[in-house]
């Protein structure tokens, strides 16, 4: 048997002033779900540095296509129909391959498939509202799907949440591990919003607004956002830095 | 101007919001979509080792159970090797060492089922007491929690473990350590984690 390694390189700290704040006093639900004290900065390990690896054999091949995954044969749900593609790269600019991206959403009238959503836009009985995929070699995804519909949300007593598509990523660590939201280019909700406004910086918000891609539209038949998602780039020298002797 | 670093900034975190069960556990929304949904088992049938039973609830500032949490496990074998090919290490077949599990809608009770994780060497030849890996997010929490789960039988190995000893307040390591008790013949340990508050869960910037 081989011996686990130690000598693994690091990722590159977080920068916490990009990413919203854990208390967000305008995102009221954050108020009582936010850690008061610091968190402890730890040094990676290899605890942090490993992570979840997925393969094709946890997916079936449709489960990117959420037109057709959920939709009765010979129907396809309500809406707009669109193709949302990237790529996953590093903060070094490489591509992240073979990671599974997954992802939900609400259907075309803003209303989602779950047992605790009550709004009163229906149920589309052809749309389920999520997907997963594993990128390729280059870091690629691919989903298709309909635009979902905005939805009121009790904040204060008119939000409205813009247009989003929920995303989740692994990357190879447990230290690179994210969930964000995708909005759309252009929608006029997105600046009012206090989920939104939790992330303190414009640009950081600018890097969440995925833009229309008419080069990768399908004539006739399908428009297209690309969104490219970016995780914690890594060192590239080990961690096992001591010197000799210290 | 000096030269660009051509850096690409990571992508900003939002919260999962209170419907991430549609994406990552589409069961628990109220729906069968994958023919399997991930996460579900994390040690396999092969893994040696103590079978072990975790549990707990997540508690918010006010003291009342959060009911729409989804927490992610990454954990070692007991032998201590993550199933991660950087690594190095072999793990038996089937074993995965990640899983995700949500809190109960009614009770905001969580529990997963695995093996217990061997001790796992860190940084500069120090070993790690064995430990789970825990990352929680919810509606109201921006970016995903990271915390570690110790064992309270581990008292030795905690006692020395790199990453509980840079917690400079020791009641507050306190909040990392799992409660072991039986239950119908099996290992169960405890671990209540407080969001906010006087006993607020130690949670790490990784
Ligand atoms: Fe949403």
């Amino acid at each position: 048997m081989t011996k686990p390694n130690q000598n693994m390189a690091e990722y590159y700290q977080r920068d916490r002033r990009w990413h919203p704040p854990a208390y967000a006093k305008d995102y009221k639900t954050s108020v009582a779900r936010s850690p008061k004290f610091s968190l402890i900065s730890l040094e990676n390990t290899p605890s942090e540095i490993t992570g979840p690896r997925f393969g094709h054999n946890d997916l079936a091949p449709t489960d990117n296509d959420l037109i057709s995954n959920y939709a009765q044969p010979g129907e396809s749900p309500i809406g707009e129909r669109i193709i949302v593609h990237g790529r996953v790269l590093d903060e070094n600019a490489r591509p992240v391959p073979n990671t599974l991206v997954e992802i939900w959403q609400a259907n075309a009238g803003g209303r989602y498939r779950h047992k605790k959503d009550t709004y009163l836009a229906p149920i589309d009985p052809n749309f389920g509202g999520c997907g997963r995929t594993i990128t390729d070699e280059n870091g690629y995804y691919y989903f298709r799907t309909v635009k979902p519909g905005a939805y009121p949300w009790r904040n204060w007593v008119n939000d409205w949440r813009p247009a989003h598509i929920h995303v989740s990523v692994f990357g190879s660590a447990f230290a690179q591990r994210l969930i964000t939201q995708l909005y759309f280019e252009g929608d006029p909700l997105i600046k009012s919003c206090p989920i939104v406004a939790t992330i303190p910086d414009p640009d950081a918000i600018e890097q969440l607004i995925a833009r229309l891609d008419m080069n990768a539209t399908i004539p006739l038949d399908t428009i297209a956002y690309k969104f490219d998602i970016v995780l914690r780039g890594r060192r590239s020298t080990l961690f096992e830095n001591r010197l000799e002797g210290n | 101007m000096p030269q660009q670093l051509d850096y690409l900034k990571e992508t900003p975190s939002q919260t999962a919001g209170p419907y991430v069960h549609i994406g990552l556990a589409p069961g628990a929304a109220g729906f069968q979509i994958y023919d399997q949904e991930l996460g579900q088992d994390i040690a396999g049938p092969n893994a040696a080792g103590e079978r072990i039973r975790v549990e707990g609830l997540v508690i918010d500032g006010i003291g009342s159970p959060v009911k729409d949490v989804l927490l992610e496990a990454w954990q070692a074998n007991s032998a201590g090797v993550y199933a991660h090919p950087e690594h190095g290490g072999e793990v038996e077949e089937g074993f995965r060492g990640w899983g995700r599990v949500i809190t109960d809608f009614e009770t905001g009770e969580w529990a997963f089922e695995t093996v217990k994780p061997g001790p796992v060497m860190g940084r500069n030849g120090q070993m790690m007491a064995p430990h789970i890996n825990l990352w929680i997010v919810a509606r109201g929490i921006n970016i995903g929690l990271n915390t570690r789960l110790y064992f309270e039988d581990e008292a030795e190995a905690n006692a020395s473990d790199p990453i509980i000893n840079v917690i400079e307040w020791e009641k507050r390591r306190e909040t990392l350590i799992a409660k072991r008790s039986e239950r119908d013949g099996q290992t169960v340990y405890r671990f209540d984690i407080c969001l906010q508050g006087e006993d607020e869960t130690v949670f790490f910037d990784i």
